[in-house]
């Protein structure tokens, strides 16, 4: 088995006296999808950060293959695509802009500008009509696509996704997810994904991280935190969801 | 910019009248006697081939004398005891020695206008008749008199400390205003009694009664004009033609010309020609703009102080607003400094930096560039630390270099707010801007102060109502740079 590509090794985060995440262990192999779940306040989020290089741990290391993470050299950001919940867009840029802002910055020429922007327009299902609106006239679905479109803009090896899904109605949530796995799937990155829904994180992943308190309480596929959960909040939190049995239509 | 600069060449342009000979810069003080004496001295400087210019109402006797060290003005009107009290600091002595001692600064003097015009002491004449006061001994009796004198007199050693020292004077409300104003609020009766020049204008009229300086607290002031000695060399003609002025006003002249120009509000330029026609047989050639002329001639003036002024605090004040957001202790202080300078009174800080910069644009334009800079810091400010976190996370997971950050996402992301405060700093010059006038800038504030002078509302409107069309313009021009500017995806977003 090939080594972890980015991982957090022993790291720390401290919030103040008593308040921290970690130490904690996790990593992410080349070209799987890795699931980050637990409740809300058990450091997702801070776990995405570090892991982005957003944040720095107090103790431990992030590792990119093997090696500290160096966050603030510009060709290791670009090696990271982040979509964050809502999409981020920034407001004073169009869709295509907000797509295009870094690549234009790097002086891709027009004509290969137009044909990734076409590309990923295609890959994500957005409708090239809208590329020219501004985020506060797109749907919620429409700017969670954009904002994965800019993700993907220079083609990164590793994809990190904060809630991609959240505050979106069912119908365009699951529409989304069909989308957002099989990009995934076509795409082959190395993903990383935080979500507090257990459903939505077995869809994606083989591969759950459980999260409580800053700690990791059990890390496994779905069928092993269900069958051998770690400890009483384990299984709590496994069976806090519940399967909808829909009859057979007539 | 560029307009800036276009708008600061109309003025300066503006500014010097047509003719090929030397340029005679004449100033005057703050009171229609000197702007009158000033309009005479300028008349006759033309009428022997100088390029005149009157900068009229320049501001006090330290602001005027210092025009004249600088070379700012050539030539100005003042007193023998108030150059050797207030200038020299040394008691009067006389003529000769007044040149002597001011030759060792430049300057020189001619001789006697032919008139005094020495501080009196006038009281409403029903109170002087109540209570039977004829001399400005009698007043010891009387301390719950209001006295209103003028802020200069005030401050004076020979003005009120040394009335009040000679005469052993009791009273306490005593408050400082502006010359003009005192004769109004003793016909409100709002004071009792004021300083008066003996040749006021307001000395024809019978609500005043003045009192006997029967003690000699008062020294004697013989008006003269006071000149450059490099004018000898530079502009002998002018200077020769200033000179003829010497011994020809008599108290009783100067009291006529003061009532024509204040009390019968005909402009100090035609009371001046009108007096040189008569007694000098000088027919000098003002043609008095018209009314058009002048409101343009001022709005270029005016103009280019805020043009320049607003340009230059635009060029500091965002910079100051980035580091501001970026550093928050640096950002504190930053904000706290700009906001104190909005606090100093614009006219002690038009004052404070005629020492730095003499008279004129110059001093005006930094003053109001640092009346500027606070809305534009604090917008800048203000709009750069309250981009959203979720935006700034976004931003900074792109791996754009931070100045490539600044220009591509954070400061279009502040715009609404930078412009917003851009626009009240704009707005807030045009209205400032009027206060130059005070220092020898131009602009709207001449005729609105020469205006409150002369009691003339209608001098007052000739500057205020461009000025207030003005700042709607200006107001109306930055909506739609706004509109022009910031992207339809922000608009309405920031108010």
């Amino acid at each position: 088995m090939p080594g972890p590509v980015l991982a957090l090794d022993r790291a720390v985060k401290r919030y103040g006296p008593g308040a921290q995440v970690g130490p904690l262990t996790i990593a992410a192999r080349p070209g799987e999808t890795l699931a980050l779940i637990g409740p809300s306040g058990a450091g997702k989020s801070t776990v995405l950060r570090l892991l982005l290089g957003l944040l720095s741990p107090d103790d431990g290391a992030v590792r990119l293959d093997g090696a500290p993470l160096r966050a603030g050299d510009p060709s290791v950001r670009r090696r990271f695509g982040y979509v964050i919940q809502g999409g981020g867009l920034f407001p004073h840029l169009t869709a295509e802009a907000n797509v295009a802002l870094v690549p234009r910055w790097l002086r891709w020429s027009p004509a290969r500008l137009a044909e990734r922007v076409r590309a990923l327009a295609a890959l994500t299902r957005f409708p090239e009509e809208a590329l020219a609106r501004f985020p506060s006239e797109l749907s919620g679905g429409q700017a969670q696509r954009v904002g994965l479109m800019r993700a993907l803009a220079l083609d990164p090896d590793l994809l990190l996704l904060d809630e991609p899904l959240g505050a979106l109605d069912p119908i365009t949530r699951a529409e989304l997810q069909d989308d957002l796995r099989r990009v995934f799937a076509e795409l082959g990155k190395t993903v990383v994904l935080v979500t507090h829904d257990l459903a939505e994180a077995a869809f994606f992943s083989r591969r759950l991280v459980l999260l409580r308190d800053g700690r990791v309480a059990q890390e496994g596929t779905l069928e092993e935190l269900a069958r051998a959960p770690a400890d009483a909040f384990v299984s709590a939190f496994v069976h806090a969801h519940r399967a909808v049995a829909l009859p057979e239509r007539a | 910019m560029t307009l800036a600069a276009l708008a600061l060449a109309i003025a300066l342009g503006a500014g010097a009248p047509p003719g090929a000979g030397p340029t005679v810069r004449v100033g005057s003080k703050t009171f229609t006697e000197s702007v009158v004496l000033g309009e005479l001295a300028a008349q006759l400087a033309a009428s022997a081939g100088a390029r005149a210019q009157h900068r009229a109402a320049l501001g006090g006797t330290r602001v005027v004398w210092e025009a004249l060290r600088r070379g700012e003005i050539d030539v100005y009107p003042d007193y023998t005891g108030t150059l050797w009290r207030e200038i020299l600091g040394e008691a009067p002595r006389d003529l000769a020695a007044l040149r002597a001692a001011l030759a060792r600064e430049g300057a020189g003097a001619t001789a006697s206008l032919g008139f005094e015009d020495n501080y009196a002491i006038g009281l409403r004449r029903d109170v002087a008749a109540r209570l039977g006061v004829r001399r400005i001994s009698d007043l010891e009796r009387f301390p719950r008199l209001r006295f209103g004198f003028t802020n200069e007199f005030l401050d004076r050693s020979d003005g009120w400390p040394a009335l009040r020292a000679r005469y052993r004077l009791p009273q306490e409300d005593v408050r400082g205003l502006d010359h003009d104003l005192a004769y109004r609020a003793i016909e409100e009766g709002a004071i009792d009694a004021t300083d008066l020049y003996s040749t006021d204008a307001e000395l024809r009229r019978r609500d005043l009664a003045v009192l006997e300086d029967d003690r000699r607290a008062f020294p004697v002031y013989q008006a003269v004009l006071v000149y450059r000695l490099d004018l000898a060399a530079r502009a002998p003609a002018a200077l020769a033609a200033i000179r003829r002025l010497e011994e020809r006003i008599s108290a009783d002249e100067m009291i006529d010309l003061n009532a024509r120009a204040q009390l019968d509000r005909v402009p100090a330029p035609e009371v001046a020609a009108a007096f040189l026609r008569a007694k000098l047989d000088v027919r000098p050639a003002v043609a008095a703009d018209g009314l058009l002329r002048r409101v343009l001639r001022r709005t270029a003036e005016h103009l280019a102080l805020v043009a320049v002024a607003l340009s230059a605090a635009i060029v500091a004040a965002v910079p100051l607003g980035i580091w501001a957001a970026r550093r928050r202790r640096a950002g504190r202080i930053v904000l706290g400094v700009v906001g104190v300078v909005q606090t100093v009174p614009s006219l002690a800080l038009l004052v404070f930096m005629i020492p730095l910069l003499g008279i004129g644009a110059r001093p005006a334009i930094a003053a109001l560039f640092l009346y500027a800079l606070l809305p534009i810091v604090r917008g800048t400010h203000a709009g750069l630390t309250g981009i959203a976190p979720e935006l700034r996370e976004a931003a900074a997971s792109l791996g754009l270099p931070p100045r490539a950050r600044l220009r591509l996402i954070d400061l279009p992301l502040a715009l609404p707010h930078v412009l917003s405060g851009v626009k009240t700093s704009a707005v807030i010059t045009v209205g400032t801007a009027t206060l130059g006038a005070l220092i020898g800038a131009g602009g709207y504030g001449q005729p609105i102060l020469t205006g409150v002078r002369l009691a003339s509302v209608p001098l007052i409107l000739e500057g205020a109502v461009p000025a207030a069309l003005l700042a709607l313009a200006v107001q109306g021009a930055f909506d739609l740079v706004e509109r022009g500017l910031v992207p339809r995806g922000l608009r309405g977003a920031n108010g």
